[in-house]
């Protein structure tokens, strides 16, 4: 077998484990080491994906289980970066926590299924990443022990996954009855002939899609997120809100290129299941008074115009760059958002934002940078991400679809502003001058990482050219 | 580098080094920022010396790669529609960074936001890249919503949220319409000279006439033509008096620019088509914006309607130019000289009038008529400089506006004369209401009251607020002179911009 093919994977469980020895036998001081070897695994398994993304042409390898090509290559870049900025932004976070080591070990591995989702090309294989990522994703999430709150999101996050992982396994149970066989390839052709019965295809496909749409947070799944986002630890959220969303979007695109154009009607379902988690995200997030209530509600619309592209997927040329550059400018706005609260020791109700920009004038700047670029306000990638994601959707001949991203987008502009109006025009909460003392941050290294990832997401929006064109072709 | 290159790069670097400056002191402010804001002017007067209206259609053409994936570049030029225009936009952003405002303690903050504002809106009007077009247009929004959010007046906050959510609508959809547009054919482009070519849309009828609905929808809330013109009165209301000057001067033309640059440059043929709806509709703008001008008791909104009327004749001359076909070659092109001019010479003048009104509010704290009254006795110059922007805004000969106006009328009379006779309604109540403006609140006795005064103390009030009231300090008084001693040379002697723009139009017509 080709075990080189599979060498990011292998890269990151080798160092999850080291991780994991490292939390076993250091002192407690020393705990934090976890982040840096976090951080150089997450460089490594990249560098090891660009490399097999040179040299290797687009396949399905290992007996035709792995897809080896550009989508995997793209998702697992913005994966282990994604993984290596939460690692960054961790150890401030949880230095209270004598015993955080495993905390590295956990998010590697959590990427790693991750990554799996976005790779599989075997439904058994898609099953396994699925329950790797849930897993781990309910300990992360639930990793404030004495907090009732981190538990609360940490128990929602695993039933509503415990409710959806087995209607996933009953779809890939169907599949699998349909086919004879759990490949992709073999899947791909059994539903293309005509012997199959509609009604179960689509039963199959339906199931699949709810499956998925739990790791995307996509409605009608979504439940978990806000609660994630606001109860479970920050860096948590910021990685549980990202990480396996990506994954599960690469993986849904995958899927949904099996299916013939003719039979299913998997484009309307994607297309219903994005106007609805857009829309239901973003009426949601309207009334929220807590920053990170808010900031998953988003993430749940947000999601909803990622799935614009897997609509337009073989119909318009501009879809496989508009999900690239949507993961790519997803994961860098709402990182640098969380990057934000993390810096700020969590600061979470919207009313302690009051006259942030006087206090603390950089991490303001960084937060509306980012929450600019998830409103999809020019040049920043945001706006690149919605450009392509419109184009796509209009050149499919879903320009419905569109317009529903279109009035969303309005909308979302409203609250992204409910939480950049306090900070740039109101004065601060106490304004006596005994409780005028500065705003507490995590230190200047926290904060450093949120601003970066946050001007990042200009950069990236004005050269967005190599995002673009690289990805024209990677499926 | 590139003039216009620098024309949009040094007042963003001035915004960028403003902005790290917060505590600057507000004199140190308003001089960096004028400095900054002048460059451009200073470059534009450059090119505006050095173009050839014989020579080719765009000049000083920049075309760097950006993003070629989708066809877009980072393209940049003038002809003689957006020379104009940039230029006396350059102009208003400098008056506005260097005109008296209590800047609440954060004046370099204000600067920076202007210069930022400035370096979109120039952005805008030099585009060549369609893209560049867009990401300018909601750049411009950024800007003007914390320009009216932090410097407004008192319903600062609700004012610029319904204009940035009003606006931003409109602009997404107009970027359907962009998209709709650009992806029709392929290879992808986003070059403005490519798809005026091309007419990319030309045939498709349905297509073609969504796509078209969808672009003006966003320039018309823009522009902004009745009925998608209600963000506008409170945004002209709160926004502090050299923000409304820009808003109406220079944020408002980027709707009308569009029209001519993108909506019939790229869609001749659909627009032809449904060219009378537009102008039914910009004379529908016209008269309601005249009645409820006149309607208004506070000095500001009653400018701010005007605003509709004014760009409303600018509409009124692109559709007539547009519907007009072939025989009427002379009628088109003095419809869309009109309207061109029309955009100048509003810029000109409303942005005075607004930077006035300002003026008035910094010495009386009131927008109200019927506060003020008798100023001309201790304001002669603020008087003076008040006469003759009403006079050039009502349309009298001589000055800008009666220049831009006849030329649109001449050429809307020769297609829609039922229209145009309508729209001469227009002209007469904006006369009346401007009349009564001036007699109200610089002629007669002093009137008003303090808010909860009896009204019996009024009279002792009035002459109290009078004997403080002082004239126009220089930095005010430049402001106006020049705006207003341009606007009076474009009335007399319009040809030096003329020549300039009919080169322009003659070409986009196809008629030369």
């Amino acid at each position: 077998m080709p075990v080189a093919h599979v060498a990011p994977a292998l890269a990151m469980t080798l160092g999850a484990v080291v991780c994991l020895l490292v939390a076993l036998s250091v002192p407690r001081r020393g705990q934090w080491l976890g982040a840096p070897l976090a951080v150089v695994t997450a460089a490594v398994a990249a560098a090891l994906a660009a490399d097999l993304h040179r040299t290797l042409p687009a396949q399905r390898t290992f007996s035709g289980t792995w897809a080896l090509d550009g989508l995997t290559a793209w998702a697992t870049w913005t994966i282990c970066g994604a993984t290596a900025l939460v690692a960054m932004l961790s150890p401030c976070w949880l230095s209270t926590d004598r015993r955080h080591g495993e905390w590295y070990a956990l998010l590697l591995f959590s990427a790693l299924g991750a990554i799996l989702l976005a790779g599989a090309a075997d439904v058994m294989e898609l099953m396994v990443a699925m329950l790797l990522v849930s897993v781990t994703g309910s300990v992360l999430a639930s990793y404030h022990r004495q907090s009732c709150m981190s538990a609360e999101a940490g128990a929602k996050y695993f039933f509503l996954g415990a409710l959806t992982n087995p209607l996933l396994l009953l779809g890939i149970v169907l599949l699998y009855g349909l086919a004879g066989t759990t490949r992709y390839a073999g899947i791909a052709g059994a539903l293309a002939g005509n012997g199959a019965d509609p009604v179960v295809i689509t039963a199959a496909v339906g199931l699949v899609l709810v499956g998925l749409a739990f790791e995307l947070g996509a409605v009608p799944a979504h439940p978990w997120v806000p609660d994630v986002a606001q109860a479970s630890p920050a860096p948590a959220a910021a990685f549980l809100t990202v990480v396996p969303k990506l994954g599960a979007l690469a993986a849904l695109a995958r899927f949904a290129l099996l299916l013939p154009d003719g039979g299913v009607p998997w484009r309307p379902l994607v297309a219903l299941m994005s106007v609805a988690t857009m829309t239901l995200g973003n009426l949601a997030a309207l009334g929220q008074r807590d920053v990170r209530r808010l900031l998953g509600w988003s993430s749940v619309s947000q999601i909803g115009y990622g799935l614009m592209a897997v609509v337009a997927l073989e119909r318009s040329a501009l879809a496989r760059p508009a999900l690239v550059t949507f993961l790519v400018a997803y994961g860098l706005a709402n990182l640098a958002a969380f990057g934000v609260v993390i810096s700020l020791r969590g600061r979470t109700r919207l009313q302690d934002y009051r006259g942030l920009a006087g206090l603390r004038p950089w991490h303001t700047a960084a937060l509306i940078l980012a929450l600019l670029s998830l409103a999809g306000i020019p040049p920043l990638i945001g706006f690149t991400a919605k450009l392509a994601l419109f184009g796509a959707a209009i050149d499919a001949g879903y320009a419905w679809l569109a317009v529903a991203a279109v009035i969303n987008t309005v909308i979302s502009v409203f609250y992204y502003l409910r939480v950049i109006v306090p900070m740039m025009l109101r004065a601060p909460v106490g304004t006596a001058p005994v409780d005028a003392k500065p705003v507490a941050t995590l230190g200047h290294a926290t904060a450093a990482v949120g601003l970066i990832v946050a001007l990042s997401t200009l950069v990236a929006g004005v050269l967005a050219e190599p995002l673009l064109a690289s990805s024209i072709s990677i499926l | 580098m590139n003039v216009l290159t620098a024309c949009i790069l040094i007042p963003l670097a001035g915004a960028v080094l403003l902005a790290l400056r917060p505590t600057l002191s507000s004199r140190a402010a308003r001089v960096a920022g004028a400095l900054f804001a002048s460059v451009p002017l200073v470059l534009l007067g450059v090119v505006w010396a050095r173009f050839d209206p014989a020579g080719p259609r765009f000049q000083q053409v920049i075309d760097i790669v950006w993003i070629p994936a989708v066809g877009a570049g980072f393209r940049l030029g003038v002809d003689g529609i957006s020379l104009p225009i940039a230029t006396v936009s350059a102009l208003l952003f400098v008056a506005a960074v260097a005109y008296p405002l209590d800047h609440r303690g954060k004046a370099a903050q204000y600067a920076a936001w202007v210069l930022f504002l400035e370096a979109a809106t120039l952005g805008l009007f030099l585009a060549l890249d369609l893209l560049l077009f867009y990401v300018c247009f909601d750049l411009s929004l950024v800007g003007m919503y914390f320009l009216v959010a932090i410097w407004g007046h008192a319903d600062r906050e609700r004012a610029a949220l319904t204009f940035l959510l009003y606006t931003l609508a409109g602009s997404l959809v107009m970027l359907l319409g962009i998209l709709s547009l650009v992806l029709a054919r392929d290879p992808v482009t986003f070059d403005m000279r490519l798809l005026m070519a091309e007419q990319r849309l030309a045939g498709d009828s349905a297509r073609a006439g969504l796509t078209l609905l969808a672009v003006l929808f966003g320039l018309a809330v823009k522009t902004p033509l009745v009925p998608v013109h209600t963000w506008l009165p409170a945004a002209h209301v709160e926004a502090p008096a050299p923000v409304s000057a820009l808003l109406a001067g220079v944020l408002l033309k980027m709707g009308t620019y569009g029209m001519i640059r993108v909506a019939y440059a790229m869609m001749q043929d659909s627009f032809r088509q449904y060219a009378p709806v537009l102008a039914i509709v910009a004379v529908v703008s016209i008269v309601y914006g005249a009645l409820v001008a006149l309607g208004q008791g506070h000095i500001k909104r009653r400018i701010a309607y005007t605003s509709v009327t004014h760009m409303g004749y600018t509409v009124l001359g692109i559709a007539a130019a547009a519907s007009l076909g072939a025989g009427h070659e002379d009628a088109m092109r003095l419809a869309l000289n009109g309207a061109t001019l029309e955009m100048v010479a509003h810029a000109l003048i409303t942005g005075a009038l607004f930077f006035l009104v300002g003026s008035l509010w910094q010495r009386g704290r009131s927008f109200e008529m019927d506060d003020y009254g008798g100023l001309a006795s201790c304001a002669p110059r603020l008087t003076a400089a008040m006469v003759v922007a009403a006079f050039a805004s009502l349309g009298l000969p001589g000055l800008a506006g009666f220049v831009a106006e006849f030329q649109i009328f001449s050429g809307a009379l020769a297609v829609h004369p039922w229209l145009a006779g309508v729209a001469l309604i227009g002209v007469v109540i904006t006369a009346a209401l401007f009349l009564q403006l001036l007699q109200a609140v610089f002629f007669g006795r002093p009137r008003g009251r303090a808010p909860g005064q009896p009204p019996e103390r009024a009279s002792d009030q009035a002459s109290d607020r009078l004997a403080r009231f002082t004239d126009l300090d220089p930095v005010e008084s430049a402001v106006a002179g020049v705006l207003l001693l341009l606007t009076v040379v474009i009335g007399v002697a319009p040809a030096f911009i003329l020549d300039l723009i009919d080169a322009a139009t003659t070409r986009l017509l196809g008629l030369g």
